[in-house]
C-alpha cells in the first residue's frame, strides 16, 4: 500500500479550523482504542501513532501558534495517542510542548520520550533536566541519544537513571544511514529498549537513500517512530563487533517492523489510527511524523551550542532547518507590529 | 533615507555620519532581531547576534573614527551598481514579500532586518570606492551566503536574490581593485626618454 500523501500545512490548517466539525468524529474516535504494540523490553502496550516535534511545534513566542499546537496535542490524546517525541535539538518545541501540556492538563498515560543531544558526558544530565524543566514533566519515560551523539558518554547514564527509576527506557536514535552498522553493534552489546531511525537516511551507502532523497519532502524526512527493540529476541551467538551493516542487521537483533506513525491533524490522527489497526505484510511503511503549529520556546542556551557545533559537517542545510516558513515570517510579523 | 542623503553629498563627514547609522543599525539588528526573536526559533542566532556586534564595532572604528566610509571616487559601475543596491535594499527589497504573496506586515526593513540592512551595508562599501574596507565585507557576505541558504532550504523562491547581491557587489569591488591596482602600475611605470 502507497504511503498516505504528505501532509501540507493549508491542510493542517484547515483541519484545525475544522476542528468543531470534527465533533462526532473524534468522539467516535475516543471511543475507539488505537492499535497498539507491546514494548519487548516491558510488555507494555504502546499506541502505533505517535507524534512528532521536528520543526512543526518550533514557534518561537508566537502565543497563537502554541495554542494550535496545545489543540493538536489535544486532539492526539483524545485520539487514543500517548507518545510524544522532542529533542532539544528542536528548538523551541520542548518549550511549546510543556505549554500544551499545561494548558490542555497533561494526561496521566503521556508517554514522554525525549532525546540527550550535547558532545558533553557530563553535560548530559544538565541538559535532560534542562528538558524535563520545559516539558514540565516529573520525568520522562523514554530518553534516547540523538544521533548518537557521544553514545558511549550518554549510555551509562542513562542507564543508571533508568536504575534509579528516573526513567522507564533508554533508546538510540540516527537518521544517517551510514551509522545504522554502528546502531546494530549498539543493540548487540546493550540493553536498549527504542531504537529510531530513518527509512530515508542520509548518505546511505546501501544506495537506496539517494532515490529516498529525492522523493523527500520539504522540511520532512521519512521517519520511523522510535522502535522497540527487542533484547530478548536477541538471537543466540549473536554477531559481536562486526556489523554486516544496514538494517537488516537491526532486524536480526530483534528490532521489530518499524511502524507508521503519521498525523498533522485530527483527519489524519483518525486516517492513521485506521491504518494502524490492520497489520500488512511486506516492507514498512515509510511514515511522517508531523505534528501541530508551533508556538514559542525557551532554549536550553549554551548547553545546545555545543551539540549544535558537534558533528556539524553530518548534516545537510535542510537537517539544520529547525522552523517552518510559516514561523520564519511570522516573526517578521509579530516584530514589525510590535 | 539618512544614508542616502549622506551619500548624495559626499565628504568625509557624510561618510562618518553613514558609518554611524549602519553601526546603530547593525547593533539593532543583532539585539531586536537575532538575540530577542530569531534565537526562540534558530539555534544559531545567538552566533548571528554576536557576529552582527563585531560588524558594528568595524563600522564604528573603520568608518566612524578612521573614516574609511566616506563616498569617493568609485568607478562609473561600481557607483551605478552601488547606488542601485542602495535603493534596491531601502525601498524595493521590503516589497519582495508582497510580490511572493506575504502580507505587507512581514515586510523586512532596513534597519530592523537583517537581509537589508546587510544589502545596504555592502552597497554603502561599494560607493566608498577607492580605499575599499575590505574587513567590513566579510560579516556581511557571510551573512548574505547563510540567509540564501536557510531560504533555499525553506524552498522560498527568493533565495537567490541576497546571495547574488553579495556576489555581485564582491565581485565588484574586487574588479574595482584590481583596475585601480593595474592604473597605478602604469602610472609607476618608467618612461622611456629618447
Amino acid at each position: 500500500m502507497n504511503p498516505p500523501p504528505n501532509t501540507t500545512r493549508r491542510r493542517l490548517l484547515g483541519a484545525i479550523a475544522a476542528a468543531p466539525l470534527l465533533g462526532p468524529a473524534m468522539s467516535q474516535a475516543q471511543q475507539a482504542h488505537p492499535a497498539t504494540r507491546g514494548i519487548p523490553s516491558s510488555g507494555e502496550a504502546l499506541p502505533r501513532v505517535g507524534l512528532g516535534s521536528w520543526i512543526t511545534f518550533n514557534v518561537g513566542n508566537d502565543r497563537a501558534a502554541r495554542d494550535a499546537s496545545a489543540e493538536v496535542m489535544r486532539a492526539f490524546f483524545q485520539a487514543g495517542g500517548r507518545l510524544i517525541d522532542s529533542s532539544p535539538m528542536y528548538g523551541s518545541s520542548q518549550d511549546v510542548i510543556g505549554y500544551g501540556l499545561k494548558k490542555i492538563s497533561r494526561p496521566a498515560d503521556l508517554f514522554a520520550a525525549d532525546k540527550v543531544w550535547i558532545s558533553g558526558g557530563a553535560e548530559g544530565r544538565a541538559q535532560m533536566e534542562a528538558s524535563r524543566r520545559l516539558w514540565g514533566i516529573p520525568r520522562f519515560d523514554l530518553m534516547q541519544v540523538h544521533n548518537l551523539l557521544s553514545w558511549q558518554a550518554h549510555l551509562p547514564t542513562l542507564f543508571a537513571m533508568k536504575a534509579a527509576g528516573q526513567l522507564r527506557y533508554v533508546g538510540i536514535t540516527t537518521s544517517h544511514g551510514r551509522r545504522h552498522g554502528e546502531m546494530a553493534q549498539i543493540m548487540a552489546s546493550r540493553p536498549i529498549d527504542f531504537v529510531q531511525l530513518t527509512l530515508q537516511p542520509r548518505r546511505s551507502r546501501s544506495g537506496a537513500a539517494p532515490a529516498a532523497a529525492r522523493a523527500r519532502t520539504r522540511h520532512r524526512r521519512h521517519r520511523q517512530p522510535a522502535v522497540p527493540a527487542g533484547r530478548a529476541a536477541r538471537p543466540a551467538g549473536a554477531p559481536s563487533a562486526a556489523a554486516v551493516g544496514g538494517r537488516n542487521r537491526l532486524h536480526q537483533l530483534g528490532a521489530v517492523r518499524p511502524q507508521v506513525h503519521h498525523f498533522a491533524s485530527g483527519r489524519h490522527l483518525r486516517d492513521s489510527r485506521h491504518h494502524a489497526r490492520r497489520p500488512r505484510a511486506g516492507e514498512p511503511r515509510c511514515g511522517k511524523r508531523a505534528a501541530a503549529r508551533p508556538g514559542a520556546a525557551r532554549a536550553h542556551g549554551r548547553l545546545r551550542g555545543a551539540a549544535l557545533m558537534s558533528e556539524w559537517w553530518s548534516y545537510g542545510l535542510r537537517d539544520l532547518l529547525l522552523f517552518s516558513p510559516r514561523t520564519y515570517y511570522r516573526l517578521f510579523e509579530l516584530y514589525n507590529l510590535e | 533615507m539618512a544614508v542616502l542623503v549622506l551619500d548624495r553629498r559626499g565628504g568625509a563627514r557624510a561618510g562618518r555620519g553613514i558609518a554611524a547609522i549602519l553601526a546603530l543599525c547593525w547593533l539593532w539588528v543583532a539585539w531586536s532581531f537575532h538575540w530577542q526573536r530569531y534565537a526562540s526559533i534558530n539555534l544559531a542566532a545567538g552566533y548571528f547576534a554576536w557576529a552582527f556586534v563585531v560588524q558594528a564595532l568595524l563600522l564604528l572604528w573603520l568608518g566612524v573614527v578612521r573614516g574609511r566610509l566616506a563616498p569617493g571616487p568609485a568607478s562609473r559601475l561600481q557607483q551605478r551598481a552601488g547606488l542601485g543596491l542602495l535603493l534596491f535594499a531601502l525601498l524595493l527589497f521590503p516589497l519582495m514579500g508582497l510580490l511572493l504573496g506575504r502580507s505587507w506586515t512581514q515586510a523586512e526593513v532596513f534597519g530592523m532586518a537583517p537581509d537589508p540592512t546587510a544589502l545596504a551595508t555592502l552597497a554603502v562599501l561599494l560607493l566608498a570606492g577607492a580605499r575599499p574596507a575590505w574587513w567590513l565585507y566579510p560579516i556581511p557576505v557571510a551573512w548574505c551566503a547563510i540567509s540564501g541558504a536557510t531560504l533555499w532550504a525553506m524552498d522560498m523562491p527568493d533565495f537567490a536574490v541576497v546571495p547574488l547581491a553579495a556576489l555581485l557587489t564582491v565581485g565588484l569591488a574586487l574588479g574595482g581593485a584590481w583596475m585601480r591596482a593595474r592604473s597605478g602600475d602604469q602610472d609607476e611605470m618608467p618612461r622611456r626618454t629618447t
